[in-house]
Order: structure tokens, then C-alpha cells, then sequence
């Protein structure tokens, strides 16, 4: 059980982390997905492994399982479900108005080198 | 019981929800709920500062059960300290995001703005590990939502990596606070501070793990090399009424630091021992002197002044990293002061960029300003303020934090780099500053009248308001640097405050709660048994 939980955590984690290093919005936010189940399944080991025992006092039952890391664990699922969907809508609103989908600027930008004719001060568009 | 302490994040919270439903096409009423709401902020922080002035530390259970059961928020010395530094700063900053017309230029403004106080209210008055993550997301959220506030290519890239990169400090943040549960059974603050303490000597693999991984979140927050790579593009294109706001936000990562690692893992603590001086101290006068050289690297002001910030969190950072109380006094003075500077040039930075042809381009020369004196008067002001020289409040706490260093085993170090960097970010400064105001004119005038830009100008807006903004966030700097005296009297009592926990932790978890009253002893750290009702609401 605990190498199991262990192994998933690891997996995801690793998986996570290679696809938020990518260049692109969407790979990136898989890969914010990814790390938040990781984190989940953490926080929910974080009060010990017990197999079917229950998280509320029952008369005649000796061992708990701790009910506070499942409460933790509801806050944050509901916290990064929200979060994915707001980063969704934004990197879709600047792939839109970008016309490409990094995550990095785009190394030359228009600004970079002022034209000569600009020193009248005309923005250039 | 005190209702109180409560209250800042009450407040907030529920105006917002106001403003959505009955003023969302009412920019005015939305604009008059918003701005009464400010000031109702300000009058309760004034209160808790108050209440909290003479040593007081006042906590209030939500749902009124007893810590470490329920969460409980603590206004002690700091937390009002820090929150009544948040309302000062909101009331100018919203006048002017009014005065300018920012909050018309897209949706929901002030709701997220009140959602945005409600977070940092509640960052800082928590005394639960937990919670203060639930603050951070909220504070997070409103921030995302404000920062593309107004739309535009360039600022939804840079929301998007803005977005990103707190995404993932979130997630770290929830792994530090998963580690520092399975260690020590608990998440209360004062609680933590008893059981971190009693912990085996021989078994601390998992809770050193845990502290770094926290000083990584709080890092991220504060901007700290090299986990500073969000800030300049986010603040540079955020709006510049949301960016002057978010100067108080890397001081969250500070006060996160100061409030963990004075009370959970004082510097008497065995196992924490080296963070500080080893790691914290030299990351610190890296990112200060980084900042100061993006400040002179900046090709556009807008990046200059979100490079500066950097610069003077490093400075905040490496105060603190001194760990004696003088240094994190000297941190807290400085945090007051580079708070309202920087929020003064960010808006400063976009009355330039909204009056001049070139925009915020440093390297193009355009026609004189309207009112270019005023501006450049007040530009003047708040560089002089931002460098550190001479008279103004920069300049004092700067003299704190040499004067803290002192005691240092790299006091030459500190001293090399701090004074340095600070010639460095005169010089970007003065160069931007003459570039702006200056250059302007040599080159504006063999332009024929008739081809001087102005039927392509926009018409000037309204700009008494904004001007009277910037004109009472310099007040401040000028307050700060006339009253130095009484505040680091202030500063120098709450880091007293700090520096002896056992009042606070006292209070916290010896307070009987309504609910368990003669609450069962919390001796057992891997107890599983404790429970606490989830803040699900948020």
C-alpha cells in the first residue's frame, strides 16, 4: 500500500514537472494538473495510511483513519479545480490575441530596435 | 467575544459579493461601495492598531472552537502592523484606479479588488497554517482576475505566466504543508511552535524538508533569486492601479517568512539552524543587486520600476535574513516605506505613459509632457525615495539596515552590495528620469507646430484625482521619513513581540472556545484523532 501510494505520487510528480518545463500553454497546464493530483494524494497520506477504518467515532472501533488531511484534501481539490480553469480561459484569451501558444514571450520584440523615423515620437503600431 | 479581528475580512468579502450582484452595471454605485469600503477598511485597521498598540493580542475563533480545533485569527503587534499598511495603501490606490478611469475599462473591478483585500487581510491575521494557503489562493485568484484586468496581448501573456508560476508555488506550498502535518499532526501556528520544539532530536529529516520547502513558497511570493521570474513581465504590463497594489503582495512572501520563522522554527531552533545565514542571506543580496541592475538595463519604465521592487524586496529580504531583532525591525521599517514608493511610481509610471507620445519607452525621445514638472517633480521624489538617498525615508532605511548588518559575519558583504546597488539604481534612475523629462525638450523643438502630434493625442483625461493619489502615497513617504522616530519605536515593540512567542502561543491555544470548552489535552503530536470543521466555503 504505502509503495503504491508512494510510486503515484513520484510518477505523477515527475510527469508533472517534465510537462510544466514545456513551451507551450497546453502541455504546461497538463502538467499543473498533474502536480495538483500529486499534491492531493500527498496531503491525504500526510494523516498516516489506515485501510477501511472510519474518520468519526464509532462505539466498538479501535482504529481511526484521520478525517482532518479529507478535509484538507476537499479545500485544495476545489481550489486547483478552480485555478485550472482560470489559467484555461487565460492562456486560451492570449493564444486568441497572440496568435501562438508560448508560454515565453517571443524573443524580438518590435520595440526592441526603435526606428530611426520614430524619433518624432510616432508609436509605432 | 470580539467581533473585531473579524471584521477586515468580513468586510471586503461581503462588499464584493455586493458589488457583483446589485452594481455590476452601476459603474457609479459599484464606485461609491467600493471606495466607502476602503475607508471602512481603514477605520478598522486604525482600531486593531490601536487595540493592538499596547501589547495586546487578540484572537477570535471562527465557529468559536478552541485552537488548535478550529481556526483562529491572531491580531497581534505585526499582523496589524501589516494591516493597517494594506488599507493605507488601498484607499490612494483606488482613487486612483477611479480617477483614471482604470476600473471602466473592463469588468468587475472593484469586486475583485475588495476579493483581493479580503485575501491579504486574512493572510495576515490567520493563525492557521492552512488557512493562510485558503488566503493565498484568494488573494491569488483576485489577483489573477485584476492582473488582465483591461485585456491586450501582451498583458494576457503575461497573466498567463503570472497564472502559471503561482500555480505552481500553490502546489508547493500545499506539499510543505502535507509535510509539516505528517510530522507534527497539526497546522495551527501556535501549536506548530510547541510541537516543532518537543520533536525528537534524531528524527527531523521530515521537518527540515518541510521548513525549506516553506522558505521556498514564501520566496516565491517575495520575488527571491532565483524564484523572481514572474514579477518584472506581471508587473510591468498589470494595470498600473493593480500593480501599485501588488506592491503589498511580495510583502506577504515577507511577512510569511518573518511570522514562520520566528514563531514555528525560532532561531534557537536546532534543526533550522544555517537556513538563514547560509542560504536566505546571499539569495537575498543577489536578488538585490539583480534588481538594481534590471533598474539601470530597463528599456522600458514600466520594467524599471518592477525591477526596483525586486532591488528593494532583496534589501527587505536581506534584512531579514540577518535574523537579530534590529535586522528584522530595520525589514519591517523598510517594508512600510518601499510599499508606498513603489506604488507611487507604478502610478506615476502610467500617468507617463498615458500623457507621452513614445509611451513608457525609454529609448525613444518624444514631445514635452503636459505638466511635465509636476511630474517630474514627483517622479523625482519617489526615485530619491526608491534609491535610498538622502532626506527621504529610503535613505533612513537603508542607515537600519547597514546599522543591523553590523553584528554580521558578512557585514562587508551587505555593505559592498547594498551601497553599490544603490549607485547602480541612481544612475538607471537619473537616466530614465532625464530621458523622460529632459531629452524631451532638446529634441521636441525644431518640430513644426503643425506636425507636433496633438490631433493624434488622445484628450488629456481628467488627472486631478490620479495626481492627488500619488500626490497622498508620497505624503505617506514623507510621514514615514518625519515620524522614522515613533514608527521604528513601533517596529522595534513588534519585533519584541515576535522575539518572545510565549504570550502569543499562550493565548492562541489556551482560550476556551464555546463549543469544547474543557478541550482534551493535546499532548500526543501523531495523534489522529483531532478534528476541525474545513473552511469549505472557499
Amino acid at each position: 500500500m504505502e509503495l503504491l501510494v508512494a510510486t503515484a505520487i513520484g510518477a505523477l510528480t515527475a510527469a508533472g514537472i517534465y510537462m510544466v518545463l514545456r513551451l507551450r500553454t497546453f502541455p504546461v497546464i497538463i502538467g499543473t494538473s498533474l502536480l495538483s493530483y500529486a499534491v492531493n494524494v500527498f496531503l491525504f497520506t500526510a494523516g498516516r495510511l489506515a485501510v477501511d477504518a472510519p474518520p468519526i467515532l464509532q462505539d466498538g472501533v479501535e482504529v481511526y483513519t484521520d478525517p482532518l488531511p479529507q478535509a484538507l484534501v476537499l479545500t485544495a481539490i476545489v481550489i486547483s479545480f478552480g485555478m485550472t480553469a482560470v489559467v484555461v480561459i487565460i492562456a486560451l484569451g492570449s493564444y486568441l490575441s497572440c496568435d501562438d501558444d508560448l508560454v515565453d514571450a517571443p524573443a524580438t520584440q518590435p520595440e526592441a530596435q526603435p526606428a530611426p523615423e520614430a524619433k518624432r515620437g510616432e508609436a509605432p503600431s | 467575544m470580539m467581533h473585531w479581528t473579524v471584521l477586515p475580512v468580513v468586510l471586503p468579502a461581503m462588499m464584493a459579493a455586493i458589488i457583483v450582484l446589485v452594481a455590476r452595471h452601476h459603474q457609479m454605485l459599484a464606485r461609491v461601495l467600493s471606495i466607502a469600503s476602503t475607508f471602512g477598511l481603514l477605520a478598522l485597521a486604525l482600531g486593531l492598531f490601536w487595540q493592538a498598540s499596547d501589547g495586546t493580542i487578540s484572537i477570535y475563533q471562527l465557529g468559536a472552537w478552541k485552537a488548535p480545533f478550529g481556526i483562529i485569527l491572531v491580531a497581534d503587534r505585526l499582523a496589524t502592523l501589516m494591516v493597517l499598511l494594506t488599507a493605507l495603501l488601498a484607499v490612494p490606490v483606488l482613487l486612483y484606479a477611479v480617477g483614471s478611469g482604470w476600473d471602466a475599462r473592463g469588468r468587475h473591478f472593484h469586486a475583485l479588488f475588495q476579493f483581493q483585500l479580503m485575501g491579504i487581510m486574512g493572510a495576515f491575521l490567520t493563525g492557521d497554517a492552512f488557512n493562510l494557503f485558503v488566503f493565498f489562493e484568494v488573494l491569488l485568484i483576485a489577483s489573477y482576475g485584476l492582473m488582465i484586468h483591461g485585456g491586450g496581448a501582451e498583458r494576457l501573456r503575461a497573466g498567463t505566466q503570472y497564472v502559471l508560476y503561482n500555480l505552481l508555488g500553490s502546489t508547493l506550498f500545499l506539499f510543505a504543508l502535507g509535510t509539516l502535518y505528517a510530522e507534527t499532526g497539526t497546522l495551527n501556528m501556535a501549536d506548530l511552535a510547541g510541537r516543532v520544539a518537543a520533536l525528537d532530536a534524531g528524527d527531523t529529516a521530515g521537518i527540515r524538508v518541510a521548513s525549506v520547502l516553506l522558505l521556498g513558497v514564501f520566496a516565491v511570493k517575495a520575488a527571491l533569486l532565483p524564484l523572481h521570474f514572474w514579477l518584472p513581465a506581471s508587473y510591468a504590463q498589470a494595470p498600473a492601479p493593480v500593480a501599485a497594489l501588488f506592491a503589498i503582495m511580495t510583502k506577504v512572501g515577507a511577512y510569511g517568512i518573518i511570522r514562520f520563522y520566528t514563531l514555528v522554527f525560532p532561531p534557537d531552533l536546532d534543526l533550522t539552524t544555517g537556513l538563514f545565514g547560509t542560504w536566505l542571506l546571499p539569495a537575498a543580496l543577489a536578488t538585490l543587486a539583480l534588481g538594481m541592475i534590471g533598474v539601470l538595463g530597463a528599456r522600458e519604465i514600466g520594467r524599471l520600476v518592477a525591477f526596483s521592487v525586486i532591488g528593494s524586496m532583496g534589501m527587505l529580504l536581506a534584512a531579514v535574513a540577518i535574523f537579530t531583532p534590529e535586522g528584522i525591525s530595520a525589514a519591517l521599517y523598510y517594508a512600510v516605506h518601499s510599499t508606498f514608493t513603489a506604488a507611487a511610481l507604478f502610478l506615476l509610471v502610467d500617468v507617463i505613459r498615458d500623457r507621452r507620445a513614445a509611451e513608457g519607452r525609454l529609448e525613444q525621445v518624444a514631445p514635452p509632457l503636459r505638466g511635465g514638472a509636476l511630474m517630474a517633480g514627483m517622479f523625482f521624489v519617489a526615485a530619491i525615495a526608491l534609491c535610498g538617498l538622502p532626506p527621504l525615508s529610503g535613505f533612513v532605511g537603508k542607515l537600519l539596515v547597514l546599522d543591523a548588518a553590523l553584528d554580521s559575519d558578512l557585514i562587508w558583504w551587505i555593505w559592498a552590495v547594498i551601497l553599490i546597488s544603490s549607485l547602480v539604481a541612481v544612475v538607471g534612475f537619473g537616466r530614465a528620469g532625464s530621458q523622460i523629462f529632459w531629452k524631451a525638450y532638446q529634441d521636441a523643438d525644431p518640430v513644426p507646430p503643425e506636425e507636433a502630434p496633438e490631433g493624434t493625442m488622445p484628450p488629456p483625461r481628467n488627472s486631478v484625482l490620479p495626481m492627488t493619489s500619488v500626490g497622498i502615497l508620497l505624503g505617506y513617504v514623507v510621514v514615514v521619513t518625519v515620524f522614522a522616530g515613533p514608527l521604528t519605536r513601533v517596529t522595534d515593540a513588534t519585533v519584541a513581540q515576535l522575539f518572545a512567542p510565549q504570550p502569543y502561543i499562550t493565548k492562541v491555544l489556551e482560550t476556551e472556545g464555546r463549543i469544547i470548552g474543557k478541550a482534551k489535552d493535546a499532548g500526543d503530536p501523531k495523534k489522529k484523532t483531532s478534528d476541525k470543521p474545513d473552511e469549505g466555503g472557499h
